[in-house]
C-alpha cells in the first residue's frame, strides 16, 4: 500500500511539492484515486480546520493547506469518470442581501470544499429569492449563509421564510454564519445550525447530514 | 491623534449586561476610564440588541453624557438607529457610518446634514468590498465628493479604508496603508480613520500587529483612530510614534502621559 500518511502530513503542512510528490507516487502505485482522495486530502484537511478551531493553526497555514489538497486534486481529477467521485453533498453558499463581506464566507466555502463538498458561492448581496430559486436548481442539501451586519442578519431570517413559502424548507439544510451572529439567534430563525468559525462549518455541516 | 475609545459595544458580554439591566453605573465607568486614558469622543454601539437596538443606543446616548463631557462617535449600521440617536446626543457627534451603498447612502444623507455632526465615511463601493489602492482612493473620492456637496465639510469628513486581514491576503495591510497616504494628500485637511484589529484575524499575538499596523498608520497620515485608549501598551505606542513625526507640539502629550504614569513600555 502507498503510503498515504506521507501525503496526509504534506496537506497539514501545506508541503506543496512534497504532496504533489506523494499524490503522483500513489497515482503511479495504481492506488484507488478515492482512496487517495478520502486518506490522503479530506482527511488532513479535517483535521487543518479542527487544529484551526482549536486556535492551533492559524488562517495563512489553512489557506496553504487548501491549495496544496487543490493542486494534488489537479492531478487526480483525470482519473475520475464523470460522476466517479462520490461527494459528501451538494451545499449553496453565500452573504445574504445588502451585505458586501465576503472573507469569512470564502474561508468556510474553501474549508467545505476541502472537506469533500461540492459548493456552489452565489457570492455577496444574494437575494432571498436567487437562493430559492439555485436550491431548487441545484437540489443542493445544504444552504449556508454568512451575515457581518447587525443590519442584514433579518435577511437570513427571510431567506429561510422565503424556502418555507417555496415549499422547500423540508428538503435542504441551513447553516448561518458571520461575526454578529449567535447560535441563539439560528434558533430563533429556525436554522438547523450555526457555525462560529470555518473549522465548524465542516463539523456542523457533516453533523446535520449525519455523516461521520 | 482624534482617539475614539471603542469600548462601549453590546458585542462585549459586559456592555451587553449592562445595557439588558440598564446599569448606567457599569456603563458610566467604561466611558470615564476612556476619557481619562485620552479618548476624544466615546463610540457606543448596541447592534447587537436588533430590534431594541434604537431605544439602547438612546439609552446609551444620555447615560455616558450625563457622566463624561465628550462628544459620542454613533455606531451603526442602522440608519433609523442613528436618526433616533443623533437626537438624543449633546453637542456634535461623529456618525459611524456612511458608504456608497445605495440604500445606506440615502437614509443616512438627511441624518448627516439634518444638524452638525463629523461623519465616518467608509471607502466601500456600492456593489463591493475595495481590495486595492486603488479601489479605495475611488470609492473615498467619490463619497468625500457626495458628502462636501451635500454640505458638510472636509474637516468633519473621516475616511476610513476598510480594514481587511492580512491573514487572508498579505497585500491588505499595504493596500490600506497606501489609501491613507494617498487620501490626506488629495484632500488637504481631511480625517482618515480605522479600527485595528480586522488587520489581524486569524493570526496569534493580534495585539502586537494591532500596535505595529498603528504606527505605520500614524507614518501615512491616520489622523484618528478607533481603539482601547486603557490598554496601556496600545497608547504608549501611538504617543511615541505622534513624537517621532512631528505631531505633539514639544513632546507635551507624551511627556504628559509619561507623568501620569501611562506609558508602558
Amino acid at each position: 500500500m502507498s503510503d498515504l500518511k506521507a501525503l496526509a502530513d504534506a496537506v497539514i503542512n501545506a508541503d506543496i511539492d512534497t504532496a504533489v510528490a506523494e499524490t503522483r507516487k500513489a497515482i503511479d502505485a495504481k492506488v484507488d484515486v478515492q482512496e487517495i482522495l478520502d486518506k490522503g486530502l479530506i482527511i488532513p484537511m479535517d483535521e487543518v480546520g479542527l487544529r484551526f478551531s482549536k486556535g492551533i493553526m492559524f488562517v495563512p497555514q489553512m489557506l496553504r493547506s487548501a491549495k496544496t489538497m487543490q493542486n494534488c486534486m489537479e492531478l487526480l481529477m483525470p482519473f475520475f469518470s464523470k460522476g466517479d467521485i462520490s461527494f459528501k453533498g451538494k451545499i449553496i453558499i453565500g452573504t445574504v442581501k445588502g451585505d458586501l463581506h465576503d472573507i469569512g464566507k470564502n474561508l468556510v466555502s474553501m474549508m467545505l470544499e476541502g472537506a469533500g463538498f461540492t459548493i456552489e458561492d452565489l457570492g455577496v448581496d444574494v437575494a432571498p429569492e436567487t437562493f430559492v430559486t439555485k436550491i431548487k436548481e441545484t437540489k443542493a442539501d445544504i444552504v449556508a449563509m454568512s451575515a457581518l451586519l447587525s443590519t442584514t442578519m433579518p435577511s437570513m431570517r427571510n431567506t429561510i421564510e422565503a424556502l418555507k413559502q417555496a415549499g422547500i424548507r423540508d428538503s435542504v439544510k441551513v447553516i448561518i454564519g458571520g461575526a454578529p451572529v449567535t447560535e441563539n439567534f439560528a434558533m430563533e430563525i429556525g436554522a438547523d445550525a450555526y457555525a462560529p468559525d470555518a473549522g465548524y462549518g465542516v463539523v456542523k455541516a457533516k453533523e446535520i447530514l449525519n455523516l461521520s | 491623534m482624534i482617539i475614539v475609545g471603542e469600548k462601549i459595544n453590546t458585542s462585549r458580554k459586559r456592555i451587553a449586561e449592562a445595557v439588558e439591566k440598564r446599569d448606567a453605573d457599569a456603563i458610566t465607568e467604561v466611558a470615564r476610564q476612556q476619557a481619562e486614558a485620552g479618548a476624544n469622543y466615546i463610540d457606543v454601539n448596541a447592534g447587537t440588541f436588533l430590534e431594541q437596538e434604537t431605544d439602547c443606543l438612546c439609552w446609551l446616548v444620555e447615560t455616558v453624557q450625563q457622566s463624561v463631557d465628550l462628544p459620542l462617535c454613533l455606531d451603526s449600521p442602522n440608519p433609523k438607529a442613528l436618526a433616533e440617536a443623533i437626537k438624543c446626543h449633546r453637542g456634535e457627534p461623529m456618525i459611524n457610518s456612511i458608504s456608497l451603498e445605495p440604500y445606506r447612502y440615502q437614509a443616512l444623507l438627511p441624518v448627516v446634514t439634518s444638524r452638525p455632526c463629523s461623519v465616518i465615511a467608509l471607502c466601500m463601493a456600492e456593489t463591493a468590498m475595495p481590495t486595492s489602492i486603488k479601489d479605495r482612493v475611488q470609492a473615498g473620492t467619490q463619497i468625500v465628493a457626495r458628502l462636501t456637496k451635500a454640505g458638510i465639510s472636509l474637516g468633519k469628513i473621516y475616511v476610513d479604508p476598510l480594514i481587511q486581514p492580512v491573514s487572508v491576503d498579505t497585500r491588505m495591510g499595504k493596500e490600506a496603508l497606501g489609501a491613507i497616504s494617498e487620501i490626506m494628500n488629495k484632500f488637504p485637511g481631511i480625517n482618515t480613520i480605522c479600527g485595528l484589529s480586522n488587520v489581524s484575524f486569524g493570526l496569534p499575538c493580534r495585539h502586537l500587529l494591532n500596535r505595529a499596523f498603528l504606527t505605520l498608520g500614524i507614518g501615512h497620515g491616520l489622523s484618528a483612530a478607533i481603539l482601547d485608549p486603557t490598554d496601556n501598551r496600545l497608547m504608549a505606542t501611538l504617543r511615541a510614534a505622534e513624537v517621532l513625526l512631528d505631531r505633539d507640539e514639544f513632546c507635551g502629550r507624551f511627556i504628559e502621559a509619561y507623568q501620569k504614569g501611562l506609558l508602558a513600555d
